[in-house]
């Protein structure tokens, strides 16, 4: 496992030092604890980048605060949402009386079968034949590190290629599971669009047998997505290069507002045939940000193999977490499980992208007005929940420093967080931290 | 005492070299057709197995989830009020990295005291888990990062996914005695010895009560002790406290032993799970702290806890939180809750009973506890020369009679061993502590007196070493699980000719047992042990 931060080593008690003073503590008389803490060497651990910010925001006091720096959707009145179908389905929960006995490791099946499903398409015949090997996980997060402890184990001196820039997350969870990861080129900050060529330059240069994390839909934190026709040829490059595509699947109906258009990508390197793996969230598309939901799967040429991969990631889960949380699996199985709640979720689905692509348009029209002469059609053209504004670090600390906006410094806002009433406010002060730092 | 050597890392590093063959894309069998098939787990693979059987007699004794006498799982009705209070009151957030902070403070009041100084004094980093498992993955990753070079000393036996974790977490282990298999009890003099031996700044895996599988807790006294010795020789505590209130039905008292170590002065973590003693299982709620020197240090230490647990699943889920939080901190859903572990555990413990004197009744060997050898199936009369009964022979024998079903073997003799209570100085010879046998009304001999069991010849013996089938341990031990001495092929045949499901440590859920089946568990259970 590679270590993030200063390691420690054991400190030895030293002899001269006193006998620290701890609290209220009774101590016998005969037993002492060692002079010196042995955990003294543990470093003060920085604030997460994303997580973080969230913490900070918390904190301020001023009226103006302007919370930008999570993914999580807001209202218009940039209130947290929880969808009706969620409501309802915890209603029946409750009515059911359901018992809270142990998940088998792999997870609901119910809900594996939606979430493959919601994945791939009901009647794929990846499914019917038996070639995804699918576990229940903790959201995102947990689904890649089972995956990323799955090549570790599985897939030695494999190397992950991540996109430059990516969600910051993701080298930690590699480098927490003793995975080498590099990056490829993504973003092109000129265009402020895809940088195709170096992509694709940068995946034929990749060893054989190398990992490629990819995005589903709605690129994080770019929200720059290929065209159908770059995916085929990314699909071109991976086939011939012998690589195995990772796909992030977070954000799945907040791209394009259709659950099945933002599944584009996986369903057609199914339909290729090309083995990868595939990590998918519940935490936006239904707003289960709390319960961990998620699942890893791997989509296989072989049952055989799906079966046998399946066997080994219960495995590593089971010594990471034994099984499960429940909760959110219900949730998901009764929302999906019934036509009537899946519709309805598909309509509130379309309401949150919809309302991201109005406060898009709305900030892009104070922008312009403001500042004309600036081509500022990238907040339009990005696709999901992120705007990549291109602003530097320092442009960002201006942003919440002066204006209480809280952002991640790499540039990433989350428009989930804006309300239409706030659009003005934020172009003003995205154009007093562009123009004067 | 052989200290077992952990080949956990080794065996990873056994794995094939897989890069060329995987990288051979050509074949059919793609990236992964070198994957081989992992073996079940041996806990949770029970359960898998349970549910595939048809057999409607069918037991499950493998996992550890409670059940009432009817065999059906329970939601506490605290829970369900806490549920109620809870629903459609919040919003689905997301938590901080560390989760709940006022769950935490209140399991840390649970475990630690209410009035803990170290609570108060904001000396503890904790952290929300993924109940038990999640808390120990944790540690066992910040042990690996921040306590470098030192290693898990683990109980024998433990709770088999102990090792998966340290292993994983690429923390070596060392393996420590502690359940005696003679005595069914704990082995303490070894455990201490081997304790004693181990490098300063080495970490101790302790049970803090109903240690699983064996159901063999230290005593006070015995806690204690080991709290000294464990200050003197540096080594640090990590606690495992997955039932507390399961194991006598007091949640204070089963504390007992984090709060020996923590007066003491120990600087310890603690794994804690509200998996069964709130029966929330499947919510996977559980609280991993760190007794820090002070403030400062657990502000650092829960950063670290932090980083740790951001790229492993970012947040715990919120569920679970609520309602334990909800328990914990209304005083009369509490005081609820604490009628309703009491129960559970006193269930389990009427369980026990039955299943014992169920046991002794089937014929299994009734043993005394005493210094002594064996009692004559035909009128419990006490066969040793020291006549130093405890009392218990006073039973009437309600089993078979004529041939010794559980002995078609005669003991090994063992040479004598003067037993303190026996009054003759004379010569240990066997014979002359031959007593008269009451159906032939002559010395006792094996082959002409059936009624009699050959190691009755060897007199008074050290009880220790009669490899009697006694009971008594079902009793004796504590908490959810029973640790039978059945053997595995014993197990392999109660899964197999009576479709009883349990691991083949020989651990049993108590849980699983109730009025309705344990007639027919301590049947199957004599059976296997007794041909």
């Amino acid at each position: 496992m590679a270590s993030v931060g200063v390691a420690a080593t054991l400190a030895e008690p030293q002899r001269a030092a006193p006998v620290r003073a701890v609290g209220a503590a009774r101590r016998l008389a005969a037993a002492r604890p060692p002079a010196a803490s042995r955990l003294d060497g543990v470093e003060m651990a920085p604030p997460d980048p994303i997580l973080g910010v969230s913490e900070a925001f918390k904190r301020d006091t001023s009226a103006d605060k302007l919370n930008l720096g999570v993914g999580a959707y807001r209202t218009e009145e940039l209130q947290p949402y929880v969808l009706k179908v969620v409501r309802k389905a915890e209603e029946r929960m409750l009515a059911a009386n359901e018992n809270k006995e142990y998940l088998p490791i792999e997870g609901l099946a119910s809900f594996r079968k939606a979430t493959v499903e919601l994945l791939l398409g009901a009647d794929s015949p990846t499914i019917k034949e038996g070639r995804v090997a699918c576990l229940q996980s903790l959201s995102g997060t947990g689904s890649l590190r089972i995956g990323a402890a799955f090549i570790a184990k599985f897939m030695p001196g494999a190397v992950a290629f991540i996109s430059r820039p990516t969600w910051g997350n993701h080298k930690n969870i590699f480098a927490d599971t003793g995975v080498e990861w590099r990056e490829y080129s993504y973003f092109d900050p000129e265009t402020i669009g895809l940088d195709f060529e170096g992509m694709i330059a940068d995946l034929e240069a990749a060893p054989e047998g190398s990992v490629v994390v990819l995005h589903g839909c709605a690129h994080n934190p770019t929200g720059v997505d290929p065209t159908k026709e770059q995916w085929a040829k990314i699909a071109d490059v991976i086939i011939a290069k012998n690589l195995v595509p990772f796909f992030d699947v977070a954000y799945q109906g907040f791209a394009t507002g259709s659950l099945e258009e933002d599944a584009f990508a996986p369903r057609y390197f199914a339909e290729r045939s090309i083995e990868f793996a595939v990590a998918q969230s519940y935490s936006k598309n239904l707003g289960l940000y709390a319960e961990r939901v998620g699942a890893i799967s791997w989509v296989l040429n072989d049952a055989g193999a799906a079966d046998r991969v399946l066997s080994q990631m219960k495995r590593i889960a089971r010594a990471v977490y034994s099984n499960p949380p429940v909760h959110g699996a219900r949730i998901v199985s009764e929302v999906v499980g019934n036509e009537e709640m899946f519709e309805e979720w598909k309509g509130e689905m379309d309401m949150m992208a919809g309302r991201i692509k109005a406060v898009r348009q709305e900030l892009y029209d104070a922008l312009v007005k403001l500042e004309p002469n600036k081509d500022w059609s990238f907040v339009t053209k990005q696709i999901g929940m992120f705007s990549f504004t291109g602003m530097s670090p320092a442009q960002c600390d201006n942003m919440t420093n002066k204006h209480h906006i809280y952002m991640t410094r790499d540039g990433r806002l989350s428009l989930a967080g804006l309300s239409s009433s706030k659009c003005q406010y934020l172009a003003e002060a995205m154009i007093d931290s562009i123009d004067n730092h | 005492m052989a200290l077992q050597r952990n080949t956990g890392v080794a065996a990873l590093r056994a794995l094939p070299a897989v890069l060329p063959a995987a990288r051979t894309f050509a074949s059919q069998a793609g990236w992964f057709g070198h994957v081989p098939e992992a073996p079940r787990d041996p806990i949770l693979g029970v359960t898998e197995k349970y549910l595939a059987d048809a057999n409607p007699l069918k037991m499950n004794l493998g996992v550890g989830a409670y059940r009432d006498d009817s065999g059906q799982p329970v939601v506490l009705k605290s829970v369900r009020e806490a549920e109620r209070r809870v629903a459609g009151s919040h919003f689905m957030e997301y938590l901080p990295i560390g989760g709940h902070r006022q769950f935490c403070e209140d399991s840390a009041k649970l475990a630690y005291g209410e009035d803990a100084g170290v609570v108060h004094g904001k000396q503890v980093a904790m952290i929300q888990s993924l109940s038990g498992t999640g808390s120990c993955r944790l540690f066992a990753e910040f042990q690996g990062r921040w306590m470098k070079g030192s290693k898990i000393y683990i109980p024998s036996p433990t709770w088999s996914n102990h090792h998966n974790i340290w292993r994983d977490a690429q923390v070596e282990e060392v393996i420590y005695p502690y359940y005696n298999k003679e005595t069914k009890g704990l082995d303490f003099e070894r455990m201490c010895d081997t304790l004693s031996k181990a490098p300063a700044g080495s970490v101790v895996l302790l049970h803090a009560c109903a240690h699983n599988p064996t159901g063999v807790d230290p005593t006070r006294e015995q806690w204690q002790e080991l709290s000294k010795l464990m200050l003197e020789k540096r080594l640090f505590p990590c606690m495992d406290m997955a039932y507390q209130g399961f194991a006598t039905g007091d949640c204070e008292r089963d504390a007992q032993a984090v709060r020996i170590f923590l007066n003491d002065g120990h600087r310890l973590a603690l794994s804690q799970s509200f998996a069964k003693n709130m029966g929330l299982y499947g919510q996977r709620v559980g609280c991993f702290s760190i007794v820090c020197e002070g403030p400062a240090e657990a502000k650092a230490v829960e950063s670290q806890m932090k980083a740790l647990a951001r790229p492993m699943y970012s947040n715990p889920p919120l569920h679970g939180a609520l309602l334990v939080h909800q328990i914990l901190s209304d005083p009369e859903l509490k005081q609820q809750w604490y009628g309703e572990v009491k129960e559970m555990a006193d269930r389990i413990i009427s369980m026990r009973t039955l299943l014992r004197q169920n046991l002794e009744a089937l014929g299994s060997p009734h043993r005394c506890a005493g210094r002594l050898a064996w009692v004559s199936p035909c009128c419990c009369v006490c066969t040793s020369a020291t006549r130093s009964c405890c009392g218990r022979m006073d039973e009437p024998w309600a089993g078979p009679t004529g041939s010794w079903a559980g002995h078609k073997r005669p003991l090994r003799r063992r040479s004598p061993r003067p037993a303190a209570g026996i009054s003759s100085g004379q010569g240990a010879a066997p014979h002359s502590r031959l007593r008269t046998c009451p159906t032939c009304a002559k010395p006792a001999h094996p082959g002409r007196c059936p009624v009699l069991a050959p190691c009755v010849f060897r007199g008074p013996c050290h009880p220790t070493r009669i490899p009697a089938r006694s009971w008594q341990h079902i009793t004796d031990q504590i908490g959810m699980f029973c640790f039978t001495g059945i053997t595995p092929e014993q197990v392999d045949r109660l899964t197999g000719e009576y479709s009883i499901y349990l691991t083949r440590n020989g651990r049993i859920s108590m849980a699983g047992v109730n009025s309705g089946n344990v007639g027919r568990l301590a049947e199957a259970m004599h059976k296997v042990t007794s041909s």
